[in-house]
């Protein structure tokens, strides 16, 4: 079993601390020594303290042995509240949040970012992503950025500048694509990479699940609770916030189907998906089923359903021409064909990696940037699913360049009304 | 500057050896020996007396049922050594609401246990209102060689030293439990359960709902469950217990290391050979990189198949990994953990080769084993990351007290 440590990253940090903290002070990395007000630490931010924000938050401060979260911001206190007292049970003294440096409110991540942090994780709902990112970039802290980046195409185009100017800014953006990250699917994908089933034909992956936070009834809403707050608080149940499940969740699979073809984008997609059983409230799509086609005749298949009680699977099944990859169906990628094979070897934390790879480079004057990728990926999920919704095929220029806004963080209030968008519907919905 | 844990924290480190080994006989109202360890005060007075007693062979040894693991021992001479620092207001003992329903409910259950004068042969047991059955073999209660030689191919140090360990009679599944069984247990619409119809059943807390399929594609009827925490496991054999109306728990690691070797002292319970496992157990080259079904392979000398490979098996002890405690109990012994991580699985699993599937061998979980689970807090009842871990159930000829019920229930939790 994956009994083991990650005997790899953890060796590195500790070579590194043998002897890089003098290196890294010597390199003279403005950020680090001027943000720090104790030698050779480095501050961590955290924008959305909800259970992926926390878990990341973990693991940026066991990325580093002098990596200290010292703000943090959500919406609600009690989030806030929750996540502290679980960091202090993972990370002990690591935790040095200040009361001034809980920030409270849809404007707390400027403060998370203005204060003296030299890392901000961004883990808030996607809706509110794409300022994030810019503000993160522009006040020039490194970025730890959740997936996806966006509900829609003007907030990726903004977040591909954001991502342009974190060279120009000399900092690093490691994206929450996870799997990009995870020691035995890279090895399974440079197997593909080196031929082992020949020329690449079609990529086909299921991302079947149970629901994720579905709908509560409204007598659970809280009295006097806003429509936009209690809207926030069920974020996923809404296109606005989460952008949908292909784009919040089955976008694992799309990256996976990105990564294989380079992150070259498609040409063109078509798409089918609804909702086949009611929910209580919100207007997202229960499956859908995404269908891209490459320059080259390459297909990448992303078929995604959460519903319970049904079959659920997440898988990978990629065929070419001498043989067939899968991933998923069982815990061990396999090759069948021509050229047999499967992985065998430790799975290494893939979700510690990412910030493992971050702040190793943070130390050694590197710079990472995930940005162009992460951006490419959370388009292809919103090209599947204006597919879907339209029920039109929807080519890569068009989605580039679409003017929709499905949802404006800057003109939305907490306290304030929310009229979620209504359901689309295939055939009458316009691509704009 | 990271600096070293806070008095507090390491008080939290030795609450619980307190409250298991300690406080029973030294509290305010049971002062033995003019000693109190559930107060500061009384902790403070009787700092100095406490690390000489807890050193294997002393006149005086604490607990006198047995000298504590070693880690526990240091764990405690040290803070005892430091002051006894103990946070403002805590009292040892003093019951959470929800250990008291715990409690209520571990007695429920054992109020409506029959048949625990069954006859010690094998027997099939049928969950009520479904098809579903499993079987128990008798394991006859004996002494055996607990651990193996430092000889043995592929051998560690956590198996040793060799001791002669008694265990008393007890049944164990034929096989390992099955999907079919365990998802009855994940979702109660498929035992057939209605809400109100039994409130003792209705008391006992369930898995949530996972969000993947956990069988991870491997397949389900017939197959063994896999992937859950040692708590899920425990509330399992709870729930079984409650269902059937006998006593059901996880077996202690002598009990499984004695069922398996079931009377023999090689290596595996056919011999030494390593190469005649593909008659007796799955491993990773045969195994098509998956689980298989239950019980296709040869059973050992007791009728117990899959007891090498397949999927390894969760004991109620915690693992060490420098090796047995010789201080620690000979007769039924349960090395109780005191934290979430590492506890043992034995047996091995399909994902090794045939050395980890040993008599003798010894795997301590990890947090890697929940690595797929990104946030935090994780779940209390899916190990995402252990596609080779499942249970197997055994029960006790002498059925134990309600009180002892409780321990075998809910110990599978601890802060993480």
């Amino acid at each position: 079993m994956n009994d083991k440590q990650t005997p790899e990253t953890s060796a590195n940090r500790r070579d590194f601390l043998k002897t890089g903290a003098v290196t890294a002070a010597a390199a003279g990395f403005p950020s680090i020594i001027s943000a720090a007000s104790v030698d050779n630490a480095i501050n961590v931010g955290l924008v959305g303290a909800g259970g992926r924000g926390t878990g990341a938050a973990a693991q940026a401060m066991a990325a580093d042995d002098f990596a200290h979260l010292t703000a943090i911001a959500d919406v609600a206190d009690s989030q806030i509240e929750q996540s502290l007292e679980r960091l202090k049970k993972s990370s002990g003294e690591k935790v040095q949040v200040e009361p001034s440096h809980q920030f409270l409110g849809l404007d707390a991540y400027e403060k998370v970012i203005d204060s003296d942090v030299d890392v901000v994780i961004l883990a808030t709902p996607p809706g509110f992503r794409p300022p994030h990112v810019r503000r993160t970039i522009e006040a020039g802290k490194h970025l730890f950025c959740e997936k996806p980046v966006a509900v829609d195409s003007p907030g990726v185009r903004a977040v591909l500048e954001s991502s342009d100017l974190a060279a120009e800014k000399g900092v690093s953006i490691v994206s929450g694509f996870c799997w990009r990250y995870s020691n035995y699917i890279q090895e399974t994908f440079e197997q593909m990479d080196s031929g082992a089933i020949g020329k690449l034909i079609t990529h086909y992956a299921t991302y079947y699940t149970n629901p994720v936070k579905p709908m509560p009834p409204m007598s659970e809403r809280p009295a006097g609770m806003s429509d936009a707050t209690w809207g926030v608080s069920n974020w996923y149940n809404f296109v606005e916030f989460c952008g949908d499940s292909l784009v919040e969740q089955a976008i694992h699979s799309v990256d996976k189907v990105a990564w294989l073809k380079k992150d070259v984008p498609p040409v063109s997609c078509v798409a089918v998906g609804g909702r086949q059983v009611p929910a209580n409230a919100g207007n997202i799509y229960d499956h859908f089923s995404a269908n891209y086609l490459y320059e080259d005749g390459f297909r990448g298949i992303v078929a995604s359903r959460q519903i319970p009680g049904c079959h659920n699977e997440n898988a990978d099944y990629i065929l070419g021409a001498d043989g067939t990859c899968t991933i998923g169906k069982g815990p061990i990628p396999q090759i069948e064909g021509k050229n047999r094979w499967a992985y065998r070897g430790d799975k290494y934390n893939m979700y510690q990696r990412e910030h493992d790879v971050l702040f190793q480079a943070i130390r050694r004057g590197e710079l990472l940037n995930d940005g162009r990728r992460m951006a490419t990926s959370t388009l292809m999920g919103l090209m599947g699913r204006q597919a879907a919704y339209t029920g039109q095929e929807v080519t890569w220029d068009q989605i580039m360049n679409s003017e929709e806004v499905v949802f404006d963080p800057a003109t939305f209030t907490l306290g304030g009304d929310f009229d979620p968008r209504p359901m689309p519907v295939p055939g009458r919905t316009q691509l704009i | 500057m990271w600096a070293p844990a806070a008095s507090a924290a390491e008080f939290e480190e030795v609450r619980p050896i307190l409250e298991k080994a300690c406080f029973q006989c030294h509290n305010v109202n049971v002062p033995l020996g003019g000693v109190v360890l559930d107060t500061a005060e009384g902790a403070k007075a009787s700092a100095s007396t406490i690390a000489p007693t807890l050193e294997p062979g002393s006149a005086d040894l604490m607990p006198p049922a047995g000298a504590l693991p070693e880690g526990q021992r240091k764990l405690l001479a040290e803070w005892a050594e430091a002051g006894a620092a103990w946070p403002a207001g805590v009292v040892l003992g003093e019951e959470s609401p929800e250990e008291s329903d715990e409690r209520a409910l571990a007695e429920a259950v054992y109020g409506r246990l029959q048949g625990q004068s069954d006859e010690v042969v094998r027997y099939a047991e049928q969950i009520p209102g479904t098809s579903v059955t499993f079987e128990m073999a008798p394991i006859p209660g004996g002494e055996f060689l607990m651990g193996s030689p430092e000889d043995e191919p592929g051998r560690t140090e956590a198996e040793g030293p060799q001791r002669q360990v008694k265990v008393d009679p007890f049944w164990m599944g034929v096989t390992e439990v099955t999907w079919d069984l365990y998802r009855m247990f994940m979702f109660s619409e498929l035992s057939g359960e209605k809400p109100g119809e039994d409130e003792v059943v209705d008391g006992i807390s369930r898995p949530t709902a996972p969000y993947v399929e956990m069988s991870f594609g491997m397949g389900v009827e017939g197959y063994p469950a896999i992937s859950m925490t040692q708590h899920a496991a425990q509330k399992f054999t709870q729930w079984l217990s409650a269902k059937t109306g006998r006593f059901y728990r996880l077996p202690t690691e002598a009990e499984w290391e004695y069922a398996c070797r079931a009377g023999t002292t090689t290596a595996y319970s056919f011999g030494d050979d390593p190469a005649e496992m593909k008659d007796y157990g799955w491993y990773w080259d045969i195994s098509d990189y998956k689980y298989a079904k239950v019980g296709e392979k040869k059973p050992n000398p007791w009728g117990l198949h899959d007891m090498h490979g397949n999927v390894m098996e969760w004991t109620l002890d915690t693992y060490t990994e420098k090796g047995y405690d010789p201080g620690a109990a000979a007769e039924n012994p349960w090395v109780r953990a005191t934290t979430l991580y590492p506890r043992t699985a034995r047996g091995g699993s399909w994902n090794d080769d045939p050395d980890k599937l040993r008599c003798a061998a010894r795997v301590g979980s990890t947090p890697e084993w929940k690595m797929q689970d990104p946030q935090l807090p994780k779940s209390i009842w899916y190990l995402t990351d252990a596609q080779g871990l499942g249970l197997r159930v055994v029960r006790p000829v002498e059925t134990p007290s309600a009180a002892e019920m409780f321990e075998y229930w809910n110990s599978g939790l601890a802060p993480e």
